[in-house]
């Protein structure tokens, strides 16, 4: 049984993930087509049923499947096969250690909704997160093409230069709640200041929260910060790429949008607390109470997390239609001039805050 | 003489980009909710008036035509229903695209002299610059069929004859022009 539940929460966890992500496929397109006035993909139909053309992901990945599969002939034919599974892997393997729901005892079995609890699972993360760059890097080397190379280099210049302000600020946030947990973090995100606001990330660390997401937004290599993919222009690492490989790499960017906003949910918007919910059901600041049987927590807690999940993936799409993309030179002036200093000094007024309240 | 570009000097907020950046958002958003709720409110019958998007549903939908606009061709006929045409070669002689082909033919009638045993127009070829309509003594030739879909897979496909020009030989009526039609 315990097998069983951990086959379950792996299963559930993967498929949430790539559900999400391959609706995304589908939401990007339709998203900014309404946001630009326009109808969107529309045309693929089964049997005359179009369902707001959501059909288009199956579409998509069959023609993906059946594309020819090229490796160019001067190219290192093991790196370019091994590199979109070595970028698509480190995108997936981060979300081990990030939790879905808290912990629950359900008809005497006890349920941790989280695959991995490590208690360094922000590292663990973070890691994965850096090891993803080895995929894009490679992607590029082993298409044997100056362009691509050149992608791959911008991507990890980009990669890393951002990781700085990623790691750098989440510091903050790791010393406001003094642990490097993700399951321990969402528990300390259900406490209460004052004794009615929740103690969410983005009311501790409001700076910190708007650098996290920049940071991240530019991990994903999306639009503002498409430098190294420039799908329109430019070319990035994966121009000698085809079929399922290019596929794969095109899917990595959308489960790093789906990291990015679950890493974001996690540490700054409560992960899966609802406001007020505790174990045993509601109980508001202002009395009263409303008692919810545990599978009801439980459902309520996860489906909180997968709706904040949702809604900054809707907001990062959002960002990701509206903004041009940045030069070079002033994505790393804004990486190393503007963000990285303002996370350090974040972090410094985090511990002189800390100092004077914790007094 | 160099031309000196005034260059706009951004105001503070500007600069500091986070503003602008929301502003931008708040466009885009406001242009997503607004379009959201026209779809959905016509999904359930309502707002019929109203267009949630800018665009025409091509295959569907067609965009009204300019009445000038050169579209494919056609070959007017007599009122006996004989090709107007008289070969005289004139838009063979002034097409810039080389794409009309006539072979003449004498024509009982002496006051006709000829008609054109054959008359093809190469579409593969063709510019639609109009210059044959123009050039025509006769009317005989017109570009107002309101016609824009013509394809073939082959190149032999794309080249019209005189029986395929004459088809459309009727002058079209002004609100057919945004119908459906294929070549």
């Amino acid at each position: 049984m315990e097998y069983a539940i951990d086959v379950g929460k792996v299963l559930f966890w993967f498929s949430s993930i790539m559900g999400l992500a391959s609706i995304l496929t589908w939401m990007e397109r339709k998203q900014s087509a309404v946001m630009q006035d326009r109808i969107g993909a529309n045309r693929a139909d089964i049997f005359g049923f179009r369902i707001l053309g959501l059909f288009h992901i199956i579409a998509d990945s069959i023609k993906m499947f059946t594309k020819q599969d090229f490796v160019p002939a001067q190219g290192n034919r093991i790196l370019h096969t091994v590199a979109p599974m070595i970028a698509l892997f480190f995108a997936l393997v981060g979300f081990a250690a990030v939790p879905f729901g808290g912990t629950y005892e359900i008809a005497g079995y006890t349920v941790s909704l989280q695959v991995l609890d490590l208690n360094v699972g922000l590292l663990f993360v973070f890691a994965m997160m850096s090891m993803g760059i080895y995929g894009f890097v490679l992607g590029g080397w082993a298409s044997a093409n100056n362009y691509a190379l050149l992608g791959g280099l911008r991507a990890s210049g980009q990669m890393i230069s951002y990781e700085i302000t990623m790691g750098a600020t989440v510091i903050g946030t790791i010393m406001v709640y003094g642990t490097l947990s993700l399951q321990q973090m969402n528990i300390a995100q259900g406490e209460l200041l004052f004794g009615w606001i929740p103690a969410w990330g983005i009311l501790l660390q409001p700076l910190g929260c708007i650098l996290f997401v920049t940071a991240a937004l530019a991990e994903t290599k999306r639009v503002p910060f498409d430098v190294p993919e420039g799908e329109s222009e430019i070319i990035g690492y994966f121009v000698e790429y085809s079929g399922m490989r290019f596929g794969m790499f095109f899917l990595t960017d959308f489960i790093e949008t789906v990291l990015a906003a679950v890493l974001t949910t996690t540490l700054f918007f409560g992960g899966w607390q609802v406001p007020y919910l505790y174990a045993g059901g509601f109980e508001f600041p202002w009395g009263g109470s409303f008692e919810l049987p545990v599978v009801a927590v439980m459902l309520l807690q996860v489906g909180a997390f997968m709706a904040k999940v949702f809604t900054l993936c809707f907001i990062f799409l959002l960002i990701r239609w509206t903004l041009p993309r940045f030069r070079w030179d002033q994505l790393m002036r804004l990486g190393w001039t503007i963000m990285l200093p303002l996370s350090i000094l974040n972090i410094v007024v985090t511990g002189v805050v800390l100092l004077i309240v914790g007094n | 003489m160099a031309i000196k570009v005034e260059e706009k000097q951004l105001t503070l907020l500007e600069r500091l980009y986070v503003l602008e950046v929301v502003r931008g958002i708040a466009l885009t958003t406001g242009h997503f909710f607004r379009n959201m709720a026209v779809h959905i409110a016509r999904l359930f019958g309502l707002a019929k008036d109203k267009k949630g998007s800018t665009t025409f549903q091509y295959p569907e939908e067609r965009r009204p035509l300019a009445p000038r606009l050169r579209t494919l061709h056609r070959l007017t006929r007599r009122e006996d229903g004989a090709p107007r045409c008289v070969a005289c070669m004139m838009c063979e002689t002034v097409c810039p695209a080389h794409c009309i082909s006539i072979v003449a033919g004498e024509h009982p009638n002496p006051l006709i002299e000829k008609y054109p045993t054959r008359f093809d127009i190469d579409l593969g070829l063709c510019v639609f610059c109009g210059y044959c309509v123009e050039a025509c003594p006769e009317d005989a030739i017109r570009m107002d069929t309101g016609v824009l879909e013509f394809t073939s897979f082959s190149r032999e496909g794309m080249v019209y004859d005189l029986n395929k020009l004459l088809a459309r030989s009727e002058t079209p009526k002004p609100n057919e022009e945004s119908k459906v039609k294929t070549a």
